[in-house]
């Protein structure tokens, strides 16, 4: 049953965050940050279907990882979503079309090995 | 590589800092309420609006909606491919939370973990923000 979990923790996140930043940058950058523009990206983010998308599946992975962490410490709960850094990267690569330097490779792969070592 | 504005840059850094802060607070706050709420892994919506009646898992879910909002204003500034290794560093700060506020047992073995993580933050750290062409306004 943990494991599983953490399947469906790790896809979810992954596809969430690639649909989220997509929807973003379409919608525009956030230029000031008073709770004023703030609100207003809220409000449109409701006409965003990427976003919204993204959000329902970062939701599943949410109640997922409730589950997980009543069945589990938190230090095996929130590190097993180490895969993602990895899937993420690649696919902000091939969908988002993000510069991906050598850099950030090294950096996703480091962040991924810690995060699987804060298990022990 | 385009060059950047360094006030926006200060800014996406401002954001990516209160994302990191507000990812560790409300962490911490939901795990102490989901382990006073107990054992759950239940198709029933009922045990799930349960949770709801704990301080600690309802001051989590506030954090980490602040945590939410803030996080896509930071997606419509920066990369993903940035975002996701800096933020990582989270881990690290609820690790170093757990050893000093819960006093947590940190083997070596994890120690290790907290600093590949941060060695990991900081050479993504070194990267441009963005690497992506802002959308024209008039798409918007």
């Amino acid at each position: 049953m943990k494991w599983i979990l953490v399947g469906i923790i790790g896809i979810c996140n992954t596809l969430g965050e690639v649909l989220i930043t997509a929807g973003m940058k379409r919608q525009g950058e956030v230029e000031k940050l008073d709770p004023q523009s703030l609100g207003h990206m809220v409000v449109r983010i409701f006409r965003n279907p990427l976003v919204l998308g993204g959000q329902a599946v970062l939701a599943v992975s949410f109640f997922a990882l409730l589950s997980l962490l009543s069945i589990s410490n938190v230090s095996f709960a929130v590190p097993a979503t180490a895969i993602s850094y990895l899937l993420e990267t690649l696919l902000a690569k091939l969908v988002l079309k993000e510069d991906v330097a050598w850099r950030r490779w090294a950096g996703a792969t480091l962040v991924t090995c810690g995060v699987a070592l804060l298990q022990w | 590589m385009k060059s950047e504005n360094p006030i926006e840059v200060h800014t996406t850094w401002a954001l990516t800092l209160v994302v990191i802060m507000t990812n560790v607070l409300g962490n911490l706050s939901l795990s102490r309420g989901m382990h006073q709420v107990g054992k759950i892994v239940s198709a029933s919506p009922l045990d799930y609006v349960r949770v709801f009646a704990n301080p600690w898992t309802v001051a989590g879910v506030c954090i980490l909606v602040v945590w939410m909002i803030i996080d896509l204003a930071l997606l419509s500034r920066a990369d993903l491919s940035f975002v996701m290794p800096v933020t990582a560093s989270a881990y690290v700060l609820i690790a170093i939370a757990g050893r000093f506020l819960l006093h947590d047992h940190i083997s070596g073995v994890r120690w290790t973990g907290i600093v590949v993580i941060t060695l990991g933050a900081v050479l993504v750290g070194e990267t441009p923000v963005r690497t992506t062409k802002r959308r024209p306004e008039h798409l918007r």
